[in-house]
């Protein structure tokens, strides 16, 4: 369904991507793990075209999409979950998720969106019980859940989730985990998780990929790349005591 | 029929299946560069750096690895992980002076355990399958290789090892085993030992057979068969790039399908070291896509052969590899064991220091090689009395057994008795061949 080949993406200065290539099949949540700083964040805005490539291929169902800009990329389908939220703090919920449907609003297609409205609310139960509420005034786990409900506006085939689980309690993660698996389940979506707690996404995950300071390092299954030792070490917070020994 | 062990990886589109090499190719040049010291002054001396490799065929501009790198990195100079994370050490067979050492990580071992299990599949084992493994277990990589893909395929293994036909015999008899795994020479030992003691093969429960560990004819293929009763196949591996698990047959029985989502194949010319197109025969190099602790860019395997794109009937995806046709080095293969020349004339110059002639005669008596080691007489070995001439043959014979892993005759011939050729002697004659 995606496919990536020799992107190269600058941060500023930083030569942030450097030949990255993945690939997602329909269907798979893939997660991308590595430290702060490895470009994990970039390589989602390079796809949602926020940061675009320098250089290399992006296809998405067949199609050349690496010189298109963002509201065209959320037209194809691919959704970004940015990091930290980003929700419109003074808006209440329900415009929030209206924002997220903007470029179907245009197309008039407003029953259509009512009916995704319903869908959110029965995802996620507390946002309707918040819905005139400020966005800003809503819970660390509501504002993530508000942030993905939004993405699911524009009705995506793909997802790119950053960091849904920064700052958030162990509980709540594993509310909105449970959520992903369920929309790839009910309605097929497609899945890229950026995460930095490696474990719980490489659990749910198909496959992982292990970015390194801008490089590729590492492409397996989910279950391999959670055997393996360097993974564990760095991104996994196992043996730690031994790297203080060195 | 038989299954197929891993669909999604073995009948892959070859569009989609590029695309994975060519992210693990990326992943692996990135680890290999970072972790082995050895890859990252090639690719200095090239001055490439991993980020240049865009595409499948920018592999053209990397360096080749040689059995040489690996030497001269003994024993764990090569290895991309540090030993803590390497749970299994092997080595290939051949010895002293000779040896390369592997290591796996736990998930190597796993990826090389499916990889066993696809061929294994393909040759129609299933979980209610007694796979009687008669490798020798040890440093060689052929028999845990196939015991762990047995495991993952679910089957009961019998790790009988080597040697001991007589009792191989009996097990079969008695533990029903319906699966028989060695080397293809040994497969005929047990048929001509089965006909001595009167055991009549098709009493037996056998009704496969995996052989590797040396090259072998489709004529020593059809004689397993009819004189054992079961469907015999062929795979291939070197214990530098995994051990088996590189490519094996499919029930079709036309070229082994390589498993292309781990290993990416290459023909090259090797006298030139240039690509030839698809198609030719020349010399297969290989470059491992998901190896942990050992990985290999574009390793020069010295086997001979030829790379068949056409799609196959079975329904995998993947390139077939004819049988070796022969090696680029003058490496012989006798009993499973590989034999250097070279290492013959180490062993007979530490017997005082004598450079002899010599030629290396190798043969097949009934199934099994046999290995004989022909000295020209000089003043140096010439010895008034018989007692001393046959201690020195023994001492030879000894020596060339403990060094070599494979016993040999060892006789003395007159002075001008071995062929030279261009003044150089012909330093061995395989009989094997013709078959």
């Amino acid at each position: 369904m995606l496919r990536l080949k020799n992107i190269n993406s600058y941060y500023g200065q930083v030569h942030a991507l450097r030949n990255v290539s993945l690939h997602l099949a329909k269907g798979e949540i893939v997660t991308l793990i590595g430290a702060n700083g490895a470009g994990k964040t970039t390589l989602l805005n390079t796809l949602s075209a926020v940061v675009p490539a320098r250089s290399g291929e992006i296809l998405f169902q067949g199609e050349e999409i690496v010189a298109h800009p963002p509201d065209r990329i959320v037209e194809l389908g691919i959704s970004h979950v940015p990091e930290g939220r980003q929700v419109f703090k003074p808006l209440s919920v329900e415009d929030n998720l209206e924002l997220g449907a903007y470029l179907r609003y245009l197309k008039k297609e407003k029953a259509a969106i009512r009916e995704d409205l319903e869908m959110v609310y029965s995802l996620f139960p507390r946002l309707r019980e918040r819905r005139k509420q400020m966005a800003g005034t809503l819970s660390g786990g509501e504002q993530q859940m508000l942030a993905i409900g939004r993405a699911l506006m524009a009705r995506p085939k793909l997802l790119l989730l950053d960091e849904p689980s920064m700052g958030l309690a162990p509980l709540v993660v594993q509310e909105i985990f449970r959520v992903i698996e369920n929309l790839r389940r009910e309605k097929g979506t497609t899945v890229l998780l950026v995460e930095q707690n490696a474990k719980a996404a490489l659990s749910m995950a198909d496959r992982g990929y292990v970015l390194e300071t801008g490089r590729m390092i590492l492409e397996g299954e989910a279950s391999e790349l959670l055997e393996n030792r360097e993974v564990q070490r760095a991104y996994l917070g196992k043996e730690k005591k031994e790297i203080w020994e060195r | 029929m038989s299954g197929i062990w891993d669909r999604e990886h073995e009948c892959m589109p070859r569009e989609e299946l590029e695309q994975l090499q060519l992210e693990r190719l990326q992943a692996t040049l990135n680890r290999a560069y970072k972790n082995v010291t050895c890859y990252r002054n090639k690719f200095k001396e090239l001055g490439i750096l991993p980020e240049d490799i865009r595409s499948l065929a920018d592999l053209a501009k990397l360096p080749y690895t040689t059995k040489d790198d690996l030497r001269l990195n003994y024993p764990y100079g090569m290895f991309a992980v540090p030993l803590r994370e390497v749970v299994r050490i092997h080595a290939s067979s051949g010895t002293t002076g000779k040896a390369t050492v592997v290591g796996y990580t736990k998930n190597d071992i796993k990826i090389w355990s499916n990889l066993v299990a696809r061929f294994m599949t393909a040759a129609g084992v299933t979980h209610d399958d007694l796979v009687q493994i008669t490798f020798g277990y040890g440093l060689f990589t052929g028999a845990f290789g196939l015991h762990y893909g047995a495991e993952a395929i679910g089957a009961s293994v019998i790790p009988a090892s080597a040697g001991n036909t007589d009792k191989q015999i009996a097990i079969m008899q008695d533990y029903r085993s319906t699966v028989l795994v060695g080397t293809p020479s040994y497969a005929l030992t047990l048929a001509d030992r089965m006909e001595k003691l009167g055991v009549d093969p098709k009493t037996l429960a056998l009704r496969v057979g995996l052989f590797g560990g040396e090259p072998w004819s489709e004529a020593m293929r059809r004689e397993i068969e009819s004189r054992l009763f079961l469907s015999a196949t062929d795979n291939y591996g070197l214990s530098e790039v995994i051990g088996p698990g590189v490519a094996g047959e499919c029930p079709e029985k036309n070229g082994m399908h390589l498993y292309e989502d781990t290993f990416l194949a290459e023909i090259i010319d090797p006298d030139t070291g240039l690509i030839l197109p698809p198609g030719s025969v020349g010399e297969l190099v290989l470059t491992t896509l998901t190896k942990e602790a050992l990985p290999l860019i574009r390793y020069r395997t010295r086997d001979i052969t030829s790379l068949d794109y056409s799609p196959c009937p079975c329904g995998r995806t993947s390139v077939r590899m004819k049988k070796t046709m022969g090696r680029s080095d003058d490496m012989l293969i006798i009993r499973g064991v590989n034999v250097f020349p070279s290492q013959v004339e180490e062993v007979l110059f530490s017997i005082d220091g004598c450079q002899p002639h010599y030629q290396i005669v190798v043969d097949r008596k009934g199934t099994m090689d046999v290995m004989e080691v022909e000295i020209e007489v000089t003043e140096k070995i010439f010895f008034d009395e018989m007692k001393k001439q046959r201690q020195f043959l023994e001492n030879v014979g000894k020596k060339i057994t403990s060094t070599l892993g494979v016993s040999a005759t060892v006789r003395l011939v007159e002075p001008g008795h071995i062929p030279r050729h261009e003044g150089k002697a012909v330093r061995v004659v395989d009989r094997r061949r013709g078959e």
